[in-house]
This record gives structure tokens, C-alpha cells and sequence, in this order.
């Protein structure tokens, strides 16, 4: 694993740049454990001064630190992200091979639900939980209703793979070896399927991050707990492109394409390497 | 004597097209073989693209279900083979060996792998009996798991990797094995050993072999009996070196005379540069 | 050897290939590996000859027809050697070429026939447009008249001149390979290079093919390389016969006689281990596996299969030796360079 790690890093310069991205936003993060300010507080800090050094990032019009909301929204705004492309993610791969192997009636039913959710509008639908839950809204809430709306595209991908995995000769062989279906999924088919698994967790990850910060700016989330689309949320309620206070839109924009580029790169750069074809090259195997 | 293997006026048809405008096409037709237990011999199967030959060893498999007729191997009826126990039972019996050897791993596992699958699962071995049995396997295929152990797909030939699959496919001490095209893959120096290895499985241990080929050159080298089949049926049949030394039906004969012999080397060419 | 063999020989060769090593040069990861595919081979085709090339699997041959046509692309490189053409009194060095003198030479004067006629035909156009594509240009005469030379073409070859009007996929795979067939000749090229051509087919259409194959040949008098790895094939349609080994050339010499009388030990095996109807004679296969390119053995790279390998073997590759005329061999036991030859 750590080979593997060493050989990106060292090889790979989208690799390298997408890891120094992302690490620097999950540092960045991180920080906010040895914030000053608890996220929640206001006006603890002059509002609308103008970046310095005293202030980094500026201050916001509700007196806090726009450097310190930052690490909070930014922390938030990644674990978001990541809980709910793990969640869907499980549920992608479970169903996207279950489908691909069995085949006939339970392939056919699982897809009929699988196009349902696809073409299901998945913005008006949040936006009408958010008005069913009002107060009730909660962020683990809000995640687990993403990560049960998103799972239905990579779904089909990861069929598509386990489809022909199946119909190919060595997994016969399994069959004849003795081994029972679901060792041979995830013993002998799951390495083909991961490099899809992980490039779409990147792919979720922006998608869902992009969705929650236009919800969030919206307002259509709970705006008491920092993230970016919060951030700036509070910012448009205080007009501060108007008001001349930029650094308040602008750095919470900032980081959070920092994170997506991060994370892109890293979803190529590593795909291609994870990929049983390359990983073939690399061993030595297929002849020119 | 009871049959190993009987194939009683098997046929498979597939349907396509809508409801309007249907085809059906005979993939296999009204064909009928038997094996006799007790008595091991080695069986070609001897066809051309479309012939049928893969959806017969598919049946005969059970990774497909015959439309008509019944095929039975030691009295049970293949098709109706559902539990997972009576499936492990009839995997002890019955092996595969696949064309492409390359195909038939997957690339990406070592090649032991298969082989201590199948002796734990279904010959329920434990601990060193494991390595004992795939050692013991792989030495009747003139390999060892010195050789094998730890090794890719790639990095053994294509005649060492069809070999260790025939070992794997031994390890149960199968009745029955269906090889489909075992050889055409395999380059032409190293395909005889695998060739001879049959034989000494049908010799040495017994072992009925169902060889699906297109070459009759290795058919009459090996078989006790031929099967020619065109289109799904089957056109003529018997002892093997009777049947390809002299061919009774047109399709046979046209076979026949379709091989290219470098017997034939030397003869006066068309394009001679004199 | 006899002078005026040699010196009609000289005048009559349309390819000649010498010394040619090609190479995959791949770098992953930091590791390097280079893949000897093509390791100083030297050939040459006459004129109105068809020279067949056999050999096993990872031997080099498809490389080295790559390489002959000069469609090769990174990682496969040419680290030394020439290819020189002689196309009816002009003679050039492929590698010297400028891309506008090699297109002009493509299909006119050098075409292939490739394994896999189905890559050949674009599936969404009609046959005839794909004769259009490959030749039009070369033909150099208006539509009407290109059209009815081609459809001439297909009628001497005894091919249905319908199938112009067929897409590829109503054509089956022997009337495909058919096609592909009339499609490289239709310019009457002076080479034509065939990889494989019979090879997905099925033993009856084969035979057909392969009739058409030299038909074509005998018809337009062009040279051709054939390569398949079937011995068969070559005795039916070669007049001489390379076999390569791991890289190189280890015998050459007119099919009949390397066939019936095989000198290197390599040949020898593959000829005699080919079983045939009637014949009940046990056979045997070759030990051990082909080298991997990547990591040949040193010295001759049959030596660690080889019965009858000596030390010399172990140290040095040996050169090819004329053991009779036109019959080449590059064994130390076999034919020493020199030397009386071992029985």
C-alpha cells in the first residue's frame, strides 16, 4: 500500500499536486480543532475589517474571523462530502454487482428502480425535504438523503463491469474451483470494479459538495452550523459584495475549489494506476 | 453398465427478434452421445464455427439448459442439478478446461490460488493436505507447485498454464472432463505435451475426456471416437481413426480435404518463381 | 552458391531487410524494461515470391512486420538496421521517407492484409466506399472508371461483385477476409504484407482463402510475406520460409526443404511434433516455454530448450550459415560457420 503511495507521489505530478491540494485543505481543516472562537459565536471580533495581519482572511459583518469560519466550514463541508459518497458508495456497489451477476429478473427489476432514481430531479426533491423538515433539518439528515439519491448512475457503471466479469472464462473457473458467488465478487472481480468505485467517490464527493453549498446558499439547509455554502449564505444575507466586503465570498470560494481540483486530480491520477491494465504493464505481463 | 455420460436427442434453440418478425435458430439438434462408465476413452468433438460445439460443452456443464432431450450424467438428469451440495458433487465429477489459458486465471490472482480453492472446497482438504493434494495434481501434468507457487498468469507460457489448469480440474479426481479447444491457443511446440497429457489422463487415471476441437489432425492423434458435427447436427460418427481416414459424408469428406497438410510442402505451387 | 543465382537474386530482391533491431522501450513507474522483440534479423524477398515467416507466440514476427511497414508508434522504437524497398526499379529506405512519399507509397506499392478483417472495413460504410478510401487516389482515374476496375477485379479474383454494395457485417468472416484480399491488391502493389490472414477462420473457408491468397499473387505478380505461426499454411502457399525464434531468425531456405528437411533443432521439433491423419507415430512437445523478450538467455536463446545445446551455445549467438543453396541456419551444432556440420 505504502509502495504504491510512495511510487504516485514520486511519479505522478497530478498525483503529487492533487495530494498536496487536498492535504493542504484537510490541514487547513484540522486547524479548526485549535480555533479560538467557538464556530457558533458572534461578533467576537470587529466585523468588516479588510484582510491584515492580524485578521488573515478578514472579519465578517457578524463580527467573527472569516480565517477561523473557515476551518470549521471547510471541515464540515469535506466530511459532508465524504460521508455522503461513502454511503452512496455502498450502496452503488452492492446493487451494481448484485444486478451484474445474477442477471435476468433481479438484474431487470434492480435497474427499472436504479433508471427511476436516475432521472429523479434531485434538486427540487432536497428542497422540498428541506420545507417538509424546516427545524428538524439536520446535516446527518441532509447527507443520508443525498447519499440515497446519488448511488443510482455509478450503480449502472459498476454493473456494466460485473456483467462482464461474469461472462468471462476465469470466473467459470471459480465456479468450478468450488467457490460460492460471493467470494468470487469480492474476492476475484472487486479489484476490477475499484478503480470505478474510486474514481466516482471523487466524482460524488464534488457533486455532493457542489449541491450542498447551492443549497446551503440558498438557505435551504441549516445555516447555524458553518460550511461553506453557509459561509457564503450569510454573506449574500449581509449583501457583502455590496457592502465592499469581499474576503468574505472570496476565500470560502477559494478553498473550496482548491478541494474539488484536489480531489479530481487525485480521482485521475490514481485511477489510472489502480487499473488492472496498467497494473498489468507495470508487472511485467503483456507483451508488445 | 450404466452411462457416464448420456446424451439423449439434445437440442438447444434460441429465439430472437420481436413478436412480430421471430427466428429461431437450432443451436444444437437432436444429438444424442453416451459414455460408458468403467470404460475411459476420449471423445472429439469435431465442428466449425456455428456448429454447435460450445453450447453442447455448455450443456453438458450445466452453465446452460438444453430446450429439448435430456442430458444425464451417472443416471441424473444435468439440467435439474440445483442445490448448492448436488452442484459440488457434480463439480467433483465433472471438470472443465477452456481455450484460452490466458483467459481462464485471472490475470490479476496468482495461479495456486485456484488450485487450493478447489482442493479445500471440493475435496475438503485441510491444512497440508492442501499443498499435497495441488503438489500431487500438478505432478501428474509434469509441473510442481515449486514451479507454480506464487507465480501470475503472465509470467508462465501459454502450455504451462493450460497444464496448470488441467491439474486444477484433477484435483477432484473428476470422471469427466470437457475440454473445449483446450490446444488451439497453445503454441504448436509446446501443444503436443498437453495432447500426450491427455492421454495419459484417459491411460493412468482414468479419466473420460470430451475433446472439442476443429483440428482433426489432433482428433485422430488422440480419440477413441469421433463426432462431426455441422450446424447443430451431428453428421457422422464411430471409431475415430475409421471416420477421418475415410469420411463417409460430404461435410466430413470436405473437412477432410480442407486440412492443411505440410505433407503437402514442396508440391509444385502456383507462384514457383522458375 | 552459385554467381548468376546471386546475381539474379540481387536485381530481383524488392525487400531487404538488414540487421533490424526494434525495440519497446517502456518506462512505468520508474522501472525500465526493454522488450527485444526484434533482434538483428536479416531477410530478403524476390520478386513474384511469397516468403513466409513462422513462429510462436512473442517470437517477434508481428513486430518485425510492423517495423517492415513502418507502422510502428512509442514505445516501439528501431535502435538499428534498414528496410529498403525496390518497387519496380525504385529503390528507397522506408525510414527515409517523408510522410507525404510514404502515403504516395501506401496501397500503391505496399499494402497489407491484416489478421482481423472486421478492423479493416469501417462497419458503417458500404464495401465499395472502402475501396474508394484505400485506392481511389492512387488509381488516379475519374469515378466510373475506378468503379468498373475494381468490380473487373473482384470478377477475376471470382468474387461476386455484389458484395460492393454489402456492409461488412452481412458479409461472413471468409467473404470479409475475401474482401480485405481484393482490397490490398487492387492496386496491383509490388509487396504486399499478410499477418495472420487465415488464421480466425475456419478450417474449410481457410483453404479457400488461402486459394485466393496466392491467386492473387500469381495474378499480379507481387511478392508477398505471409506470417502465421501454422506450418500448414506455409506449406501450402510459400515458396521460401523463415522461422523465428525469441527474437531472430534461426533458419531459412526454400518451405519444401526446411519442411521435410529441418536442420536447426528448433525447426526439427515443430515440424515432426505436427501430428497428421494416418499417422499414428507418438509425438512430443518441447519442454520448458519461449523466453520472455524482456530477459532473453545469453548466447543462443534456444540453448536451454535444446537437446543438443554446448557450452558454446551458452556464451554466443551463432550466426546464420549457408548449409545448402538458399538454405540458411544459425546453429553452432548444426551448421558451424566453417565447419563440417553435425550429422
Amino acid at each position: 500500500m505504502f509502495t504504491v503511495l510512495r511510487d504516485l507521489l514520486r511519479y505522478r505530478t497530478e498525483f503529487r499536486f492533487g495530494a498536496i491540494l487536498t492535504g493542504f485543505i484537510a490541514a487547513f481543516a484540522a486547524l479548526s480543532l485549535v480555533s479560538p472562537y467557538p464556530p457558533h459565536d458572534q461578533f467576537v471580533v470587529p466585523p468588516d475589517l479588510p484582510p491584515s495581519w492580524s485578521y488573515w482572511f478578514g472579519t465578517t459583518s457578524r463580527g467573527q474571523d472569516v480565517f477561523w469560519q473557515l476551518t470549521f466550514a471547510i471541515r464540515n463541508t469535506m466530511l459532508f462530502g465524504l460521508s455522503v459518497a461513502v454511503l452512496s458508495r455502498l450502496v452503488s456497489v452492492a446493487i451494481g454487482m448484485w444486478s451484474g451477476y445474477k442477471g435476468g429478473i433481479v438484474d431487470r427489476l434492480l435497474m427499472s428502480v436504479n433508471d427511476t432514481f436516475i432521472v429523479i430531479p434531485l434538486f427540487p426533491l432536497l428542497v422540498l425535504f428541506y420545507f417538509v423538515l424546516r427545524d428538524r433539518m439536520s446535516w446527518p439528515l441532509l447527507a443520508l438523503a443525498m447519499a440515497s439519491l446519488g448511488w443510482a448512475y455509478d450503480a449502472r457503471l459498476i454493473r456494466a463491469v460485473a456483467l462482464s466479469l461474469s461472462s468471462r472464462e476465469f470466473t467459470q473457473q471459480c465456479v468450478f474451483s468450488g467457490m460460492r458467488t460471493r467470494e468470487i465478487v469480492f474476492q476475484e472481480h472487486l479489484p476490477y470494479v475499484l478503480p470505478i468505485v474510486f474514481y466516482t467517490t471523487m466524482n460524488n464527493m464534488n457533486w455532493s459538495i457542489g449541491l450542498e453549498v447551492t443549497l446551503s446558499v440558498l438557505g435551504f439547509t441549516d445555516i447555524d452550523t458553518p460550511t461553506v455554502g453557509v459561509m457564503i449564505y450569510w454573506a449574500n444575507q449581509h449583501t457583502a459584495l455590496v457592502a465592499g466586503v469581499w474576503w468574505w465570498v472570496f476565500f470560502p470560494v477559494l478553498f473550496v475549489m482548491i478541494l474539488f481540483i484536489g480531489l479530481f486530480l487525485l480521482a485521475i491520477s490514481t485511477n489510472e494506476y489502480i487499473d488492472p491494465r496498467s497494473r498489468l504493464a507495470r508487472m511485467g505481463g503483456v507483451s508488445g | 453398465m450404466s452411462a457416464l455420460l448420456d446424451i439423449d436427442r439434445v437440442g438447444m434453440s434460441y429465439v430472437s427478434g420481436t413478436l412480430l418478425a421471430r427466428r429461431v435458430v437450432r443451436a444444437v439438434d437432436d444429438l444424442s452421445l453416451r459414455l460408458e462408465a468403467g470404460r475411459p476413452e476420449i471423445v472429439a468433438i469435431i465442428g466449425e464455427s456455428g456448429s454447435g460445439k460450445t453450447t453442447l460443452a455448455r450443456m453438458i456443464l450445466n452453465l446452460a439448459t438444453p430446450t429439448d432431450g435430456v442430458i444425464r450424467f451417472r443416471g441424473t438428469d444435468v439440467a435439474k442439478i440445483r442445490s448448492n451440495h448436488a452442484r459440488a458433487d457434480f463439480m467433483r465429477q465433472v471438470q472443465p478446461i477452456f481455450q484460452n489459458p490466458f483467459e481462464a486465471f485471472n490475470p490479476l490472482k496468482r495461479v495456486d490460488r485456484y488450485l487450493f480453492m478447489s482442493a479445500r472446497r471440493l475435496a475438503d482438504a485441510r491444512g497440508t493436505e492442501v499443498d499435497a493434494l495441488a503438489d500431487r495434481a500438478l505432478h501428474q501434468v509434469g509441473l510442481s507447485l515449486a514451479e507454480i507457487r506464487g507465480r501470475f498468469p503472465h509470467e508462465l507460457s501459454g502450455g504451462q498454464l493450460q497444464r496448470a489448469a488441467i491439474a486444477r480440474a484433477l484435483i477432484t479426481a473428476p470422471k469427466l472432463i470437457v475440454a473445449d479447444e483446450p490446444v488451439s491457443m497453445v503454441d504448436a511446440s509446446l501443444r503436443m505435451s498437453i495432447v500426450n497429457l491427455f492421454r495419459s489422463l484417459r491411460d493412468e487415471l482414468h479419466v473420460s475426456i470430451v475433446y472439442i476441437t476443429h483440428d482433426l489432425a489432433t482428433a485422430y492423434y488422440i480419440s477413441d471416437r469421433v463426432l462431426i458435427m455441422q450446424r447443430g447436427r451431428a453428421v457422422e460418427s464411430g471409431a475415430a481413426r475409421e471416420v477421418l481416414a475415410n469420411p463417409q459424408h460430404p461435410y466430413s469428406r470436405l473437412l477432410k480435404a480442407s486440412v492443411l497438410s505440410p505433407e503437402d510442402a514442396g508440391k509444385p505451387t502456383i507462384a514457383a518463381n522458375t | 552458391m552459385s554467381a548468376p543465382l546471386a546475381k539474379a537474386a540481387d536485381a530481383e530482391r524488392v525487400l531487404d531487410v538488414a540487421n533490424l533491431r526494434a525495440y519497446y522501450q517502456t518506462w512505468h513507474f520508474g522501472i525500465s524494461r526493454d522488450v527485444r522483440a526484434v533482434d538483428g534479423v536479416t531477410l530478403h524477398v524476390d520478386r513474384n515470391e511469397i516468403y513466409g515467416l513462422a513462429g510462436e507466440s512473442s517470437c517477434g514476427k508481428s513486430t518485425l512486420i510492423k517495423t517492415i511497414v513502418r507502422a510502428i508508434r512509442p514505445p516501439l522504437a528501431v535502435i538499428e538496421g534498414s528496410v529498403r524497398f525496390d518497387f519496380g526499379g525504385r529503390a528507397c529506405d522506408i525510414y527515409a521517407l517523408d510522410r507525404a512519399r510514404l502515403a504516395g507509397i501506401r496501397w500503391r506499392h505496399l499494402s497489407y492484409i491484416l489478421q482481423g478483417s472486421m478492423n479493416v472495413l469501417n462497419p458503417v460504410r458500404r464495401v465499395r466506399e472502402s475501396f474508394v478510401d484505400f485506392a481511389f487516389r492512387h488509381i488516379g482515374k475519374p469515378m466510373p472508371q475506378f468503379l468498373a476496375l475494381v468490380e473487373d477485379h473482384l470478377a477475376r479474383l471470382r468474387l461476386d461483385p455484389a458484395v460492393l454494395g454489402s456492409f461488412p457485417h452481412e458479409l461472413s468472416g471468409g467473404m470479409r477476409q475475401r474482401v480485405t484480399i481484393a482490397l490490398a491488391s487492387v492496386c496491383r502493389p509490388d509487396f504486399i504484407v499478410a499477418d495472420e490472414p487465415t488464421t480466425a477462420l475456419d478450417v474449410v473457408v481457410q483453404k479457400d482463402v488461402l486459394a485466393l491468397l496466392r491467386e492473387v499473387q500469381r495474378q499480379i505478380r507481387s511478392s508477398m510475406i505471409l506470417v502465421t505461426h501454422d506450418i500448414g499454411v506455409h506449406a501450402n502457399a510459400t515458396d521460401r520460409l523463415g522461422v523465428m525464434y525469441a527474437g531472430r531468425l534461426i533458419e531459412e531456405g526454400r518451405t519444401g526443404e526446411v519442411i521435410r528437411e529441418p536442420r536447426h533443432p528448433y525447426t526439427a521439433q515443430l515440424v515432426t511434433s505436427l501430428p497428421r491423419i494416418g499417422d499414428i507415430e507418438p509425438k512430443q512437445g518441447l519442454d520448458g516455454a519461449p523466453p520472455s523478450l524482456a530477459a532473453p538467455p545469453p548466447g543462443c536463446r534456444f540453448h536451454p530448450r535444446c537437446p543438443l545445446a554446448m557450452e558454446m551455445c551458452r556464451r554466443e549467438h551463432p550466426p546464420m550459415v549457408e548449409v545448402a543453396a538458399g538454405h540458411r541456419v544459425a546453429c553452432w551444432v548444426k551448421a558451424p560457420p566453417g565447419g563440417m556440420a553435425a550429422p
